[in-house]
């Protein structure tokens, strides 16, 4: 009961911080149709941001001044270089947030260097916020719940109350339209793209000192976004939520289960050894096996609901 | 009555998106050899017809029938293979490949090529040839080589209807295919269409009268998703139902035309 | 994509692949250092895992970001089939090893590609990239096949000689290495004049109009997908036969997949021979550059990053376009402006790169002390003039380049106008 109350709960903020990337990552896509590869990499950007802002003047203002240099430099990049590919198509845009993506990781390791950086939490959020059944549930984490909750709820409210969140939801699926009834479509685009950026380093603000921050981050929570993105549907708000939530909680149970196919023959009396025929998919715990399964998710969603989860937009 | 199958037959045919009904309950049946001009007023739902007919869409409910045989529920490709070629409203040809390459493509399944990577098409004397014969058709032999995306909008149209015939089908539909021509290029275009189209069935949906007049033994008017009238144009233009949803204006441009000849 | 470098006709292409086929057998000839044939070794099975990539790419309009299952894939098979051959267990000369590679390549291609190919454009991106991580992460599940983190050795020199090959010899693997280049490459040439090559070509420019004209769109693709994995398992067999060793986190890895994209995009996917650039160039940079400089990686970000954004072509397309010019001899109009442009970029490029390097030096070499040579010059990270010095000569490099750029650009579009004018005046007549 203990382990799966615990375990729930990290995977529900583990959950919870992969929506807050994809859901930046959703956005972008549903506006501009720009799946946007670098997405991980301005998560990233917020950690060593945030990791160099607090050494300088505290967390607290990092967690405020990081997103927005971060989402700064998004719009710039709309700006200056994605709007000038958008015209040769939607391979070139990919082509472009991926050498982007790229470049940030060189520029990184350029500035902090290759090994782990000492991104740590402040004093508020060290410790644990409550005991459950022995085992303690960091605050940390609670405070990444918390986050993405009010992140999800102001990005809400942004979109379907204020004027310029409306803009934003028609600019979603009729761009010209939009641009016709005269709004300035492009400097919408750029906020978007902008905002998502923000979004994604602001992940990236509390990820990096709960989990870790290194010039790897980017990649390893990268793909795993990207397999949210589609088996939510592409496109789909509710779906990458949804998918979050799944594969977060998945990965989190199974990196702590140890049991594997043999362990459960030998509850049945089947004895597996290293003679048997298949032996090492056998006695694959499922906490080694932890790692593919999101991407297991993603061909079996492919082969029997290749829409996604709540899909609408195809990509 | 004639014991032949219709080339196109549509019966009782129903499509919904969501909530909303586009076709409710359209009946046709062109016989073979027929060309007829589909008109409607605008949301009639003349594009999603032929999105219906040609298998990009399909239907709630209701059946289509090419030649006998139904169809409603396949695929594009299965439709095409048996026999029924389109045009799209919006030119879709494929831009990075030469007029001659976009024909040829055409004719590829219909010689039997299919998906073969162990012959040459330098070597495929007939589908080069019927290419070439395509070329001249639609009169863009000066052309053969430019890439298609460098053809002016009518070049388009006209390499649109090529590559539309090129598999040799025998039931055309063409979609508004002079949309956004002057006069003087659609009285060549409607030309065109009449010399590649001799004895093949065709479905035109159209806006303008006198293309349809110059075109269509019969005429078939949609009008909310039903086909409200199927008759020669005197009869249409006749028909009360037809006079009450045109409100006479647009037979008063056909009147005009016809006067005009 | 434009499948031929001389329009001219059978005495043309002759020309062509004897060019070819004699600058494989010279340039191990003119280049004799071991250096410089372990360079063109690798660039030979790169050549046939580039091209093999630009079968999705270029040909078929399908971004892909995880090739290196497949050459990867095909590089193990072929240490375990020599493996076992070195056994005795199989009868496996080297030479047919590659094919062995084929093969593999071309059944997991199948295997993946039917759920790859169910989708298009940004959808298939993604699908290739987390089947590329699936395969990797699986790779760590199964050491027995996979060789864990030492990877799988093998020896090359096992049984009789081949034509008195014994493939010990450098020279030797070379030779085995240029033979299946040469014919791979021109197979996967007389492929894009296939029925199924055009139908792919077809798919690139218009998926969907190509299901109104009988064919399956999903089917061109799986069928192209799997010629692709065919040949990249050739190129990966190859590596494993030339290193004797693969090892699953380096040939699997999303990193190398990313490598054959940069490198074929940046040789120019829209060309036949482009990605024969391209591996070229993916050799020099790994080998030479990154001797001169530790960050030859973001450099080739920044380039990769300005060939998306004003070369898409790569430089295969730079390089027809300026022969287009030549051809209508208003090349030396533009010689000079070519000439300015390379000047102000040099200026530039060496400006951002004495930064580059500058930072670099802080960063990782802080035990040498804080002076670095710089092209000859000295440079001081701890020097304010040093900084100073640098960021003025990148700023006057840039805006001079600009300067330059934009009447070229002027000079550039007239000379294509007149070209233009010109072909549509030979149309016309």
């Amino acid at each position: 009961m203990e382990f799966f109350t615990i375990s729930m709960l990290n995977g529900l903020s583990y959950g919870l911080l992969l929506f807050m990337l994809s859901s930046g990552l959703t956005l972008i896509f549903s506006m501009m149709g720009v799946l946007n590869f670098a997405h991980t990499s301005f998560y990233m950007l917020g950690a060593y941001f945030a990791y160099s802002i607090s050494g300088a003047i505290g967390f607290w203002p990092a967690l405020l001044i990081a997103p927005l240099l971060v989402g700064g430099l998004g719009a710039l990049f709309e700006r200056y270089a994605l709007r000038r590919v958008h015209k040769f198509g939607h391979v070139p845009e990919l082509l472009v947030t991926f050498g982007l993506s790229y470049l940030i990781l060189e520029l990184v390791r350029l500035v902090w260097g290759n090994a782990t950086v000492p991104y740590g939490l402040p004093e508020q959020l060290q410790g644990p916020l409550f005991t459950l059944y022995g085992t303690q549930f960091p605050k940390s984490r609670s405070f990444i719940m918390l986050l993405a909750l009010l992140m999800l709820l102001s990005v809400w409210l942004l979109l379907t109350r204020t004027r310029i969140g409306l803009v934003i939801q028609a600019a979603l699926t009729h761009p010209e339209t939009v641009e016709s009834l005269g709004h300035n479509v492009p400097r919408v685009f750029m906020l978007v793209f902008g905002g998502g950026a923000a979004l994604a380093a602001l992940a990236g603000v509390i990820g990096g000192n709960t989990y870790v921050t290194e010039p790897a981050m980017a990649g390893a929570v990268g793909s795993i976004v990207f397999v949210v993105v589609v088996v939510g549907g592409m496109g789909s708000l509710a779906g990458a939520f949804l998918a979050s939530l799944l594969i977060g909680v998945l990965q989190t149970f199974a990196v702590a289960i140890d049991q594997s196919l043999a362990t459960g023959l030998h509850a049945l009396g089947i004895n597996v050894t290293d003679q048997t025929f298949g032996h090492d998919l056998l006695q694959l715990s499922v906490a080694q096996v932890a790692p593919i399964l999101p991407y297991l998710l993603l061909v079996l969603m492919l082969i029997f609901r290749p829409k996604g989860l709540l899909g609408r937009r195809d990509g | 009555m004639t014991t032949q199958a219709y080339a196109v037959e549509l019966k009782a045919l129903r499509k919904s998106f969501g909530k909303t009904e586009i076709i409710r309950g359209a009946d046709l049946a062109v016989a073979a050899g027929e060309r007829v001009a589909i008109i409607g007023p605008n949301g009639a739902g003349k594009s999603t017809l032929f999105n219906l007919i040609s298998g990009r869409f399909s239907p709630t409910s209701g059946e289509i029938l090419l030649n006998g045989q139904r169809i409603h529920g396949l695929k594009p490709y299965e439709i095409s293979r048996m026999g029924l070629a389109r045009s799209f409203q919006i030119t879709n040809i494929f831009g990075r490949l030469s007029v001659f390459e976009n024909l040829r493509c055409g004719v590829l399944w219909a010689l039997g090529y299919k998906y073969a990577f162990w012959k040459f098409l330098a070597g495929l004397d007939d589908a080069n040839q019927r290419a070439d014969e395509l070329l001249h058709m639609i009169k863009l032999d000066r052309k053969r080589d430019t890439l298609a995306m460098n053809l002016t909008y009518a070049e388009q149209r006209a390499l649109e209807i090529g590559i539309t015939i090129a598999g040799g089908a025998n039931v055309v539909l063409l979609d508004e295919p002079t949309a956004g021509m002057s006069k003087s290029e659609t009285s060549r275009f409607i030309e065109l269409i009449r010399e590649v189209t001799v004895g093949k069935t065709l479905l035109t949906v159209e806006h303008d009268m006198g293309v349809v007049f110059g075109l269509a033994d019969k005429i078939a008017v949609l009008v909310y998703g039903e086909v409200i009238a199927f008759d020669v144009p005197e009869a249409v233009r006749a028909n009360p139902r037809v006079q009450e949803a045109y409100l006479g204006s647009v037979l008063a441009d056909a009147q005009a035309a016809e006067a005009g000849h | 994509m434009a499948n031929s470098v001389v329009k001219s006709g059978p005495l043309g292409r002759v020309v062509v692949w004897g060019l070819f086929a004699v600058l494989l057998i010279v340039l191990p000839l003119l280049f004799r250092s071991s250096l410089a044939l372990t360079m063109l070794s690798q660039m030979g099975y790169l050549v046939i895992i580039c091209l093999s990539y630009n079968i999705l790419l270029g040909q078929g309009g399908m971004l892909s970001f995880g090739h290196a299952v497949y050459t990867g894939m095909g590089a193990f098979i072929a240490v375990h089939a020599m493996n076992q051959a070195t056994k005795g267990a199989i009868w496996l000369p080297v030479s047919l090893v590659p094919l062995v590679g084929g093969v593999a390549g071309m059944f997991f291609a199948a295997l993946f590609g039917y759920v790859t190919t169910k989708k298009s454009g940004t959808t298939f991106a993604m699908i290739t990239l987390g089947i590329g991580e699936l395969v990797a992460a699986m790779s760590l599940m199964f050491p027995a096949f996979f060789g864990g983190e030492g990877g799988v050795t093998t020896n090359r020199t096992y049984g009789a000689p081949f034509l008195g090959l014994t493939f010990g010899p450098q020279i030797q693997v070379y030779c085995l290495i240029a033979a299946y280049c040469f014919v791979s490459t021109a197979l996967m040439y007389a492929f894009t004049g296939t029925p199924l090559g055009r139908m792919l070509n077809a798919v690139r420019d218009n998926p969907e109009r190509v299901e109104f004209i009988g064919y399956n769109t999903q089917w061109v693709r799986y069928l192209g997908f799997i010629i692709a994995g065919f040949f990249a398992g050739i190129g990966g067999a190859l590596a494993a036969i030339n290193f004797e060793i693969v090892g699953a986190a380096d040939s699997l890895s999303s990193v190398r997949s990313g490598g054959y994209l940069l490198f074929t995009f940046l040789g120019g996917a829209t060309f036949f021979f482009g990605p024969i650039i391209g591996a070229v160039l993916l050799v020099l940079a790994s080998v030479l550059l990154s001797e001169i400089t530790k960050a030859w990686l973001l450099y080739l970000g920044l380039v990769f990053l300005l060939m998306v954004m004003y070369a898409p072509g790569g430089i295969a397309s730079l390089i027809m376009m300026n022969l287009r010019v030549a051809k209508s001899g208003k090349l030396a109009r533009l010689l000079g402006w070519y000439a300015l442009l390379a000047v102000t970029g040099a200026l530039t490029f060496f400006g951002i790169a004495a930064l580059i390097e500058m930072i670099y030096h802080m960063q990782l070499n802080e035990a040498l002390g804080p002076v670095l040579s710089f092209l000859g010059i000295e440079l001081n990270v701890k020097s304010a003039a040093s900084w100073a010095g640098t960021v003025v000569v990148a700023l006057i490099g840039l805006g001079l380049f600009e300067l330059t750029r934009k009447r070229f650009a002027l000079r550039w579009g007239e000379v294509q106008g007149e070209i233009e004018a010109a072909i549509r005046a030979r149309e016309a007549a």
